[in-house]
């Protein structure tokens, strides 16, 4: 065996670097076990399906509720992506182990939070296509639409990263982390409605306003995680 | 209260340069403890595990290089100590240093020195061996090479590599969480019953670890029920009873 070699200070200018260590894992990790592929993506189309089900009767409510229908099924599948991120962390002494990993907690906050958005935006493609099939809904603004996602998502992953390590050592994080984290993202979720209102509707000027409050959104929630991911992970 | 620390036998002190620290591998320079000063070093210290006294005024000395075997019953707090070592319960009470780092003004600066083998595996279920040796290996900035090595030493080189820790027997998690450890090459090695869960092969190995990484530089602080076996590789014996170090012998 070799002597060991110790770490020179863990924390800053590593943030970035561990960010993309932890979001590869993550990633990785989807590979592996595909829960995300196999049982998130098929339960979003089928709230899509369901909703179809339910508004029927009437196409054109169909058509004009297609946003809020959207980001209502993004909004619960990020719920069991959640799930499913912060439950592999808190089996079997993961956290202990992240903790004493001497990666920077803001990278490890970015990194999961990366690895969070980059399945989101999958799964938000996903639905964009059930919805052009299923609602019969055609957009009139892709870049809206594109900016929208990105900055909803952000933001979601967000906070979702954040209240996903607060809960992540309790029992009870299943029923948890729904009660503490959807109010918290009800603006989210009617600022990326109407902005894809607008954008379904021709009217994109009003809805690059509501991407605006999302962009806020998402930074202010990127930067309170950055600053206070280390204590959360501490309660965890 | 009874010093645990009479009589400290030091070996295998062979830092590169033990004085003014050593290299990272990103070029910075790392300060060691002093040759003269202990890896740990506990002076009444008081862990709470809730409102329960887990540690009630613990007193421990382990020197660089040592073996320290920490014994007693279930519940006598081996665990907590060890625990405490890594940074991880907070002291609340007394003085505690590890590695020149006061654990009770910031417990969270040791951690990424230390190295922790506890009764949970710390790893992935979903990851593959290698990826749970090589992710935790990256994440301590360690090199690929070393990621391989310490599998290869461990026996997970080859098939087992590339199969999922959950389909692994608790032998062979335990082998992966060791592997992780020595990719990591912590600086003290803290280790909660090594042997459980092992074969004979894997037990031998385990010892042939220990001797190996103070052999290196490091220093271990173990716990076990294995007496035997554990007295055979310890430098000293700590018996550590109702919270408290009750006991040291050579």
């Amino acid at each position: 065996m070799t002597e060991p070699v110790a770490t020179a200070s863990p924390f800053g200018g590593t943030m970035l670097r561990d960010a993309a260590l932890v979001a590869g894992k993550d990633l990785r990790l989807e590979f592996r076990s595909r829960v995300i592929i196999n049982q998130v993506l098929p339960f979003a189309v089928l709230v899509l399906v369901l909703f179809a089900f339910a508004l029927d009767p009437d196409r054109r409510i169909l058509t004009q509720a297609t946003p809020g229908l959207f980001w209502l099924a993004v909004l619960f599948s990020t719920l069991l992506a959640l799930q499913r991120s912060f439950g592999v962390e808190a089996a079997d002494g993961v956290t202990d182990a992240l903790r004493l990993s001497g990666l920077d907690p803001a990278g490890i906050f970015l990194g999961k939070a990366a690895g969070i958005a980059i399945h989101l935006l999958a799964l938000e493609l996903v639905l964009g296509l059930g919805v052009t099939l299923f609602y019969g809904a055609t957009p009139h603004g892709p870049a809206l639409l594109v900016a929208t996602c990105l900055a909803a998502t952000a933001g979601l992953a967000a906070v979702g990263t954040l209240y996903g390590v607060l809960s992540a050592g309790m029992r009870v994080r299943d029923t948890l982390l729904p009660l503490l984290m959807l109010p918290v993202v009800a603006p989210v979720l009617i600022a990326a409605t109407e902005a894809f209102a607008a954008a379904y509707d021709k009217a994109s000027g009003e809805g690059w306003r509501w991407f605006g409050v999302l962009a806020v959104f998402a930074l202010l929630y990127l930067a309170i995680g950055i600053f206070a991911f280390e204590p959360l992970l501490e309660e965890s | 209260m009874i010093l645990a620390s009479i009589g400290v036998k030091t070996t295998g002190r062979r830092f590169r340069d033990a004085g003014a620290g050593f290299v990272g591998d990103r070029g910075a320079p790392v300060p060691l403890s002093s040759p003269m000063e202990p890896v740990v070093s506990l002076r009444g210290a008081v862990c709470l595990l809730g409102r329960f006294p887990a540690l009630a005024g613990v007193d421990l000395d382990v020197s660089a290089g040592e073996i320290v075997l920490l014994q007693g019953p279930n519940g006598a707090g081996k665990t907590t100590v060890l625990r405490a070592c890594a940074g991880l319960v907070p002291v609340v009470d007394g003085a505690a240093t590890v590695l020149g780092v006061d654990l009770v003004a910031d417990r969270r600066a040791v951690r990424h020195r230390v190295g922790l083998l506890g009764h949970a595996s710390g790893l992935y279920e979903d990851l593959t061996v290698a990826d749970n040796v090589r992710f935790w290996a990256k994440a301590g900035r360690a090199l690929p090479a070393d990621a391989d090595a310490a599998m290869a030493r461990l026996g997970l080189d080859g098939r087992l590599a590339d199969v999922a820790v959950a389909r692994l027997s608790a032998g062979q998690r335990r082998r992966t969480s060791l592997a992780v450890m020595v990719a990591r090459r912590p600086e003290l090695w803290l280790l909660d019953e090594p042997h459980a869960a092992l074969d004979q092969d894997g037990r031998d190995l385990v010892d042939g670890l220990m001797a190996d990484a103070v052999a290196a530089g490091a220093t271990v602080l173990f716990a076990s029920h294995e007496i035997d076996r554990a007295t055979a590789v310890a430098h000293r014996t700590v018996t550590i009873a109702g919270g408290t170090a009750t006991a040291v012998s050579a």
